[in-house]
């Protein structure tokens, strides 16, 4: 079936007007060598068999009643009102808000998002939105390079594997070197950015650290930053943004720019997207931001109204010239991210944090005094925590087919790291969960 | 409560189109912001309390040093779920969108984004799937990629494609990488450092170029809007990596001299790259990968329908030639055991193979790399397939054939009062020019377009493409009926008559808006970019306007 409502009379008489009287004269311009030839798509379906074929595919996923995966997405509770907003249709088929006069609801809700992760980071300014956590630290990167006129950019072992083959991509561009710091992954150590190799960093455009990092470890951020600094870098701080209810604010801590992945803010884990990317920086560095801006101003009746501003740094301004060639940013999950936030408020968002940390706690104590596992580093985590247990990624298969995902195998990231498992928690983690975890480890000993 | 159906009239006596927001109006909306909503304590969502047992247990766990805890906790807004509701609502009300207003934005291709592939995209089986579950829990998502990478390859006759680019200018950084990465594999990656960009391209182009380290070489369009081919060979050398063209061009042309053009490109050993931004005009018509292109980006938000959600999340799969595979991003969804044809012809029958497998290829040592986390937009991904089975073969032809005939349609019906400097044949859109008005009357297309708002419509692309003085860049849709199309006609006559009696009219407009023109000047000027709390002094102010450093390259 299509969505064209044009009636066979409809199309005559636009024929007609048009002056052709095929539609095919409507195609005359493309030159007889080049016209396609015919396609393997198949026939139309209506609605019931659309339907059905569409829940075959999500029928042949096997969704896990237990799981213990996060590695970057993370499954929270989505507030059913925060579904009901995003689904409104002048949100979602609307588009970029060029004509302000008729797009305020848009402008004002970027404005409103952009203001709550400058409170969220303890920052100056933020974006509107980018494409996911990693495209973000990427542009981060890149923007450090253009505050600083350096062309290589440091970053800890610690930030995500995937965020660092993003990065490495988005610098290729410009040939920009990426040199990574070492995480002290030996027996006994904490997990964290090794401090010797940061002290030794020497004209580099950034420092880029992960807070937890990605093996669910805190790192000495306020030490970091300190060390970035020294050495005339910039310091970038990627979070977990709902660990910022507990964790000290990167703007306290000297970050320069924060880049982070939104999708914990209310988003569905979807396959891995869409997302949203999240970016503060200071306000002194705005003009070499990339993305675009939403800032407040007032009409010739003195209304206040909101515009995209500071458009001068874009690509459909500067073409060649730009910071960035990005066009759209990801509006609709920001909104998520927006409504989110208005919806848990600063009780609910620690409600999280915390009982998100309780549950892994409970987690890893749980399977240490079973002695099933024993943690992998000293130091301290959050939500998220590395353990070692005997023939990990074997059980993590046998658990796998009985509906339980215990966590991501972290080998596959890290050689030096076998037989380690990253488990996280969230709220929505019960004390259940934890104990058909535990009989599931308990079986497999 | 439909306001929109009922157009009220204002003191000027033109009708108010817009939702709900004349001035006076019980439906007026002065909405503050949230952070005004704010009351201490007031709740909307709650989440349970941690266990005792839940406690003791994680009692011999570290404790979190006070040295990484927040001093002051964020001041996020404190509303009940009803308050709250109501202020995203009524933000809501300030919007124009494709379910309320015609939308003919030029090269965004407004069309219906049809609901049932929102149904889709909700289903638990989809959206809840982990990522990084372990494939054997993740076949249908595995599958869903691998089908539409499938449909993908037909309808462009490409060999490979990425769905992994995030939007579509994502799509052109994956594509200009993919191009380097080629030039440097054949050895000729050192002198190949231009990129030709002809002059009616989206600004995207010419920034992605830059990103990737290459120089920009304008080409300029011929008198018929299309590329001039001597400038193009004369530009064409040893040093130049690839060709950026948008077909049908942002003037809504078809390149009539595409295979000459592409024949060119291939002589000079550069890279042929189709902006796929205007694919809408072309289903079943023009296969870009069987005409020679070498890669080719698709906008998953405009040909295939899934929302485009205020400026985003779209999605830019790439597809690619033969000799551009190897370099495409990893991972890519493969099928490792089970017949390619079997597999098609069930899912297109609505069956699952069995047997079948699917996995996700990392093993790609020419690769350019990831250009973005996981493996892209799938929630757009389900959405543009639940779009293609839907239309299916015919379907996919029709809205091409309909959106170029409404194209048409509005090009032959405004071309006596809009000057037309480009009068052929339209494929998606059609590219007037408020010259005319600007020289005889003072008016601008800026204010055309503001008064095209007051009409409950949401106007064209304006200024763009930067070839056409005063543009005004037309793009119906498929979607939209002939009386929507004849009113916009009639909103344009109007306006072009008006523009001639009484041009102060125009220039005054917006005035059934919830605001009017904003100081945009103002808003750059002096940057307030998010709220301040009453007990805040101003935060520092932006420096002023310094020229941009380039960006480093190597």
């Amino acid at each position: 079936m299509t969505y064209s409502p044009h009636t066979d009379a409809d199309r005559a008489q636009m024929l007609d007007a048009v002056g052709v009287s095929s539609v095919e004269d409507l195609f005359a311009d493309i030159p007889a060598a080049v016209r396609a030839s015919a396609w393997d798509v198949p026939a139309p379906l209506v609605e019931q068999e659309v339907r059905a074929e569409l829940a075959r595919l999500a029928g042949r996923n096997r969704i896990p009643e237990v799981s213990f995966l996060g590695a970057g997405a993370y499954r929270h509770l989505i507030p059913s009102v925060v579904g009901e907003v995003i689904g409104r249709s002048e949100f979602a088929t609307s588009y970029t808000p060029y004509q302000p006069e008729v797009s305020q609801g848009t402008l004002q809700s970027i404005y409103e998002f952009q203001s709550l992760i400058c409170e969220l980071t303890d920052m100056e300014v933020a974006t509107a939105s980018h494409y996911d956590g990693a495209t973000a630290t990427a542009e981060a990167a890149l923007m450090a390079c253009r505050l600083t006129r350096r062309t290589r950019v440091a970053v800890s072992a610690g930030v995500s594997p995937d965020y660092r083959r993003v990065l490495e991509t988005y610098c290729s561009g410009p040939g920009i070197e990426v040199v990574t710091v070492p995480v002290r992954l030996a027996e006994g150590e904490d997990g964290t950015t090794d401090p010797a190799a940061v002290q030794a960093l020497d004209d580099v455009a950034c420092l880029i650290a992960a807070q937890p990092n990605y093996y669910g470890q805190l790192e000495p951020m306020r030490e970091l930053a300190d060390a970035a600094h020294a050495a005339g870098a910039q310091f970038v701080a990627v979070v977990e943004p709902t660990s910022l209810a507990l964790l000290e604010a990167p703007g306290a801590y000297g970050a320069d720019i924060v880049a982070a992945e939104g999708q914990p803010l209310g988003i569905p884990i979807n396959f891995g997207g869409p997302y949203v990317g999240l970016m503060a920086a200071r306000m002194a560095s705005v003009r070499q931001m990339p993305g675009r801006l939403a800032g407040a101003t007032r009409d010739a009746q003195g209304r206040k109204g909101y515009v995209l501003t500071l458009q001068a740094r874009e690509q459909h301004i500067r073409r060649e010239k730009a910071a960035s060639n990005i066009c759209t940013n990801q509006a609709l999950m920001a909104l998520a991210a927006t409504a989110y936030l208005t919806a848990v408020g600063p009780n609910g968002l620690r409600e999280v944090a915390e009982l998100s940390m309780t549950q892994a706690r409970h987690l890893a104590g749980a399977l240490e005094s079973a002695g099933l596992a024993e943690r992998r580093f000293g130091g301290t985590y959050l939500n998220e925590v590395a353990l070692r247990l005997p023939n990990a990624a074997r059980r993590h298969a046998t658990l796998a087919e009985r509906g339980i995902v215990a966590g991501h195998i972290l080998e596959r990231d890290e050689p030096e790291l076998r037989d380690t498992l990253l488990l996280a928690a969230t709220e929505l983690t019960t004390d259940d969960d934890i104990a058909r975890l535990v009989a599931g480890l308990e079986q497999t000993r | 409560m439909s306001v929109a159906e009922a157009p009220r009239s204002d003191a000027s006596g033109r009708g108010s189109a817009f939702s709900g927001a004349t001035a006076g109006d019980a439906l007026t909306v002065v909405e503050p912001l949230i952070f005004e909503r704010s009351r201490a304590e007031r709740r909307a969502v709650r989440f349970p309390s941690a266990s005792e047992r839940a406690r003791v247990a994680g009692d011999g766990q570290p404790q979190l040093p006070a040295s990484v805890l927040r001093a002051h906790a964020p001041r996020l807004p404190e509303v009940s779920e009803l308050d709250m509701l109501r202020h995203f609502n009524r933000l809501a009300h300030l919007n124009m969108a494709i379910d309320l207003n015609f939308y003919p934005l030029g090269s965004c291709t407004m069309k219906y984004n049809p609901k049932v592939n929102e149904w889709a995209a909700r289903l638990p089986g989809l959206a809840e799937s982990h990522p990084l579950d372990p494939e054997a829990l993740s076949q249908g998502s595995l599958e869903l990629m691998w089908l539409l990478a499938e449909l993908l390859k037909e309808i462009s006759g490409f060999g490979a494609i990425s769905l992994q680019p995030a939007a579509g200018a994502h799509g052109e950084l994956t594509g200009m990488l993919m191009t380097r990465a080629y030039h440097r594999a054949n050895g000729d990656g050192e002198r190949r450092t231009k990129v030709l960009v002809p002059d009616s391209a989206h600004g995207t182009n010419p920034a992605t170029a830059t990103m990737v380290g290459y120089q920009t070489v304008t080409i300029r369009s011929n008198d018929r809007g299309g590329i001039d081919l001597d400038a193009l060979r004369a530009s064409l050398g040893q040093d130049v990596a690839a060709l950026m063209i948008t077909n049908p061009s942002t003037l809504g042309i078809f390149e009539d001299q595409i295979d000459q053009v592409l024949a060119a490109v291939k002589d000079a050993g550069a890279i042929a790259y189709m902006d796929g931004a205007n694919l809408n005009a072309i289903l079943g018509r023009f296969k870009p990968g069987e005409a020679g292109f070498d890669i080719m980006h698709f906008n998953l938000h405009k040909t295939f329908s899934t929302p485009h959600g205020g400026g985003g999340p779209g999605a830019g799969p790439v597809g690619v030639s033969e000799r551009i595979e190897p370099f495409l991003p990893r991972p890519m969804p493969v099928l490792v055991e089970g017949d390619p044809d079997a597999v098609r012809a069930n899912a297109w029958a609505g069956q699952s193979t069995p047997g079948v497998r699917f996995a996700l290829d990392d093993d790609r040592p020419q690769s350019i790399g990831k250009v973005r986390s996981l493996y892209g937009n799938f929630g757009m991904f389900v959405r543009a397939y639940t779009y293609i089975r839907s239309n299916g073969s015919a379907g996919l032809r029709e809205i091409s054939e309909d959106a170029v005939l409404a194209a048409n349609y509005l090009r032959v019906s405004l071309h006596d009062v809009y000057d037309l400097p480009y009068d052929r044949l339209s494929k998606h859109e059609v590219v007037f020019s408020g010259r005319r008005q600007k020289r005889e009357h003072g008016v601008t297309t800026l204010d055309i377009a503001k008064a095209i708002l007051d009409h409950g419509v949401h106007p064209p692309t304006i200024y763009f493409p930067l070839i056409v003085e005063e543009a005004l860049m037309v793009e119906p849709t498929e979607t939209e009926s002939l009386e929507t199309l004849d009113h916009f006609v009639g909103v344009m006559r109007e306006i072009a008559e008006l523009a001639a009696s009484d041009p102060d009219a125009i220039k005054a407009a917006p005035v059934t808006t919830p605001v009017g023109r904003l100081d945009e000047a103002a808003a750059a000027r002096k940057p307030d970019l998010r709220y301040r709390f009453p007990d805040e002094t101003d935060a520092p102010d932006a420096p002023a306007g310094a020229p941009t450093p380039e960006a480093p390259t190597a």
